[in-house]
């Protein structure tokens, strides 16, 4: 395996990313949005304009619903007697949670998509074909290509979601409150395996659609898994506590290996060329 | 000399059609041959075999005395490729496409910088080298991809349509690049093209190819003394031959066939010009206004669309 080769294909698909403004713009706008646009508004702008946090929790049923039927687990970071803390920690540090995980199933279709089908559209993929490198390291390069800044650009999303929910309510918490427990599966655990899930299906469907919108819309139906997670929480359903991410990620893990599997068989020089790789 | 290419018997297909039924090539070290046959004919796939790029189904296809399909990882390494289309990242400039290629076929930085520049050189885009590919016009991106096919100086270099979209001064420039590297340099050169003018100047031997299979191979001369022996004389006169004289050629044994594609032109078929001065001295004995006889042996061309047309058999 020449790891020279594989990292060159990577690079090189970075590079080709970059200058998509379709494959990096909602890469940029849905995270600005996620992480930093809708944790200002409950930290800092619903405090400024002195709206009151029972109103917030109250307001709509399915919250309060989730709330009655939360487990001791997750309750037990919840500070009932203080109202604004509480809205914080329950929309930000559990509601929000399964919407985190639209970040690395996007990265990693959108990258997958541009790699694969965006190389077959533009009729580049046959003088890859003919370079010396094996099946195995374009798959290796590509996945790379698609997994490596995914998971790094979930992280460091994380780590700024991380610093604006301690920092920006500082005045109300008076220490580091976030991240609760909850959350290390969720990123360490579960987003890896949507990553390689992602992956593995736009190699797929790659095959079928031959070309990066139309790859990446299909895969990204992938996005129905976080609706019903998080459908599943409010309905009272599903609680994401740290045995069911735990599940969950097993779960995903398991599908991830055998979409893996089905794409690693499919992607061989023959079957790219006829069309049907 | 070596055998570098060895293609015997090959049968491969995509799904149910064969795109390759027996074919068979073989090509020694420093030759430049062309592949020519019509669209659909199965050089794309025959090049694409010998890069072990696709499994066969049957035969036998080495490069480099290695199995093709098998050994495909270190056969690519030492063949450059030109692909029918010139297939370049256009998000890209034109020195970040050689180094990625360059990195792909195994070469360390410094070498590709310095084979980047030279390349470049030879085929007029130094000044372009730090451009967008996509701000190319078609016959530079065409150059582009040749110099990244012979970026790492590979010993077999595959040619796809090589001159197309190239001006005529472009096209003769990569000619000579290819005589080049093959006179001098002992490279072997393998090359499709449907312009049988370019392979007649170009390449040492031919091999014509025709639903899936090489119909007929060799030199120029050697395919004509194969296809279409023999020579043709065309007779121009001030008037139209007689039919007594028109008679009298047909029964001559030396003479094959007489015709007259046009009034005053009749074109005498035979084995060697040594009939000539016999007929010529009989039609002007019996006054014949003769204002020009030509000889003429088959041009490539000829050669080509009468294999097109005659030769019979069909891949199952």
């Amino acid at each position: 395996m020449n790891t020279g080769r594989i990292l060159a294909i990577a690079q090189k698909d970075w590079v080709e990313v970059r200058q998509n403004k379709y494959a990096w713009m909602p890469m940029l706008i849905v995270p600005l949005l996620f992480v930093v646009v809708l944790p200002l508004v409950f930290t800092l702008i619903l405090p400024a304009l002195q709206v009151d946090p029972q109103d917030v929790l109250s307001s709509d049923q399915d919250i309060e619903f989730f709330i009655s039927r939360m487990p001791e687990a997750m309750t037990r970071y919840i500070d009932f007697e203080k109202p604004m803390e509480s809205m914080i920690v329950i929309m930000l540090g559990f509601l929000f949670a399964p919407m985190f995980l639209i970040l690395p199933m996007m990265y990693s279709t959108i990258i997958a998509s541009e790699s694969f089908a965006g190389e077959r559209e533009r009729k580049t993929i046959e003088a890859l074909l003919y370079t010396p490198a094996s099946d195995a390291e374009l798959l290796l390069g590509k996945v790379a290509a698609a997994a490596i800044p995914s998971l790094a650009a979930t992280w460091i999303g994380f780590a700024i979601y991380t610093l604006i929910l301690n920092l920006a309510p500082y005045a109300y918490f008076q220490r580091i409150w976030f991240p609760l427990p909850t959350w290390w599966p969720l990123i360490l655990w579960i987003t890896p395996a949507l990553v390689v899930l992602g992956i593995a299906l736009t190699v797929i469907i790659s095959a079928k659609v031959q070309n990066f919108l139309g790859t990446y819309q299909t895969s990204a139906s992938v996005v129905l898994l976080v609706v019903a997670l998080f459908a599943g929480q409010i309905m009272g359903v599903l609680y994401l506590s740290v045995g069911v991410e735990m599940v969950i990620g097993a779960v995903l893990w398991i599908a991830a290996g055998v979409l893996s599997f089905y794409a690693i068989k499919r992607f061989n020089r023959k079957a790219l060329l006829a069309g049907k790789g | 000399m070596e055998l570098i290419i060895n293609c015997e018997n090959v049968d491969f297909r995509y799904a149910q059609e064969y795109a390759l039924k027996g074919f068979a090539l073989q090509v020694a070290q420093g030759e430049v041959v062309a592949l020519l046959g019509p669209n659909g004919a199965g050089k794309t796939t025959s090049v694409r075999v010998m890069n072990g790029l696709l499994p066969i189904e049957g035969g036998r296809a080495t490069v480099f005395g290695q199995a093709a399909y098998t050994h495909g990882t270190a056969i690519r390494e030492r063949t450059g490729v030109l692909t029918e289309t010139p297939a370049l990242y256009e998000r890209l400039t034109a020195l970040q496409n050689l180094r990625f290629f360059g990195t792909m076929a195994g070469m360390g930085v410094a070498e590709i910088d310095e084979r980047s520049k030279l390349m470049l050189d030879v085929f007029g885009l130094v000044e372009r080298a730090g451009d967008r590919v996509d701000t190319f016009s078609k016959g530079m991106k065409q150059r582009l991809a040749i110099a990244r096919a012979m970026l790492h100086e590979p010993e077999v270099l595959f040619l796809d349509e090589p001159t197309s979209d190239l001006d005529p001064e472009a096209a003769r420039r990569v000619g000579d690049v290819m005589r080049e590297v093959s006179e001098k340099e002992k490279r072997t050169v393998v090359l499709c093209t449907h312009r049988l003018f370019e392979a007649e100047q170009i390449c040492d031997r031919v091999a014509v190819m025709k639903k899936g299979r090489v119909v007929a191979s060799g030199g120029l001369v050697e395919l004509r003394r194969e296809v279409m022996p023999g020579i043709s004389v065309y007779v121009r006169a001030v008037e139209p031959l007689t039919a007594e004289m028109i008679g009298w050629l047909q029964q001559q044994a030396e003479i094959k066939a007489v015709r007259q594609p046009e009034t005053h032109v009749t074109v005498m078929e035979m084995d060697t010009e040594d009939t000539v001065p016999m007929a010529v001295a009989y039609l002007a004995g019996k006054g014949a206004k003769l204002m020009a006889v030509e000889p003429r042996t088959a041009s490539l061309e000829d050669i080509y669309l009468h294999l097109q047309q005659n030769s019979g058999k069909e891949p199952a």
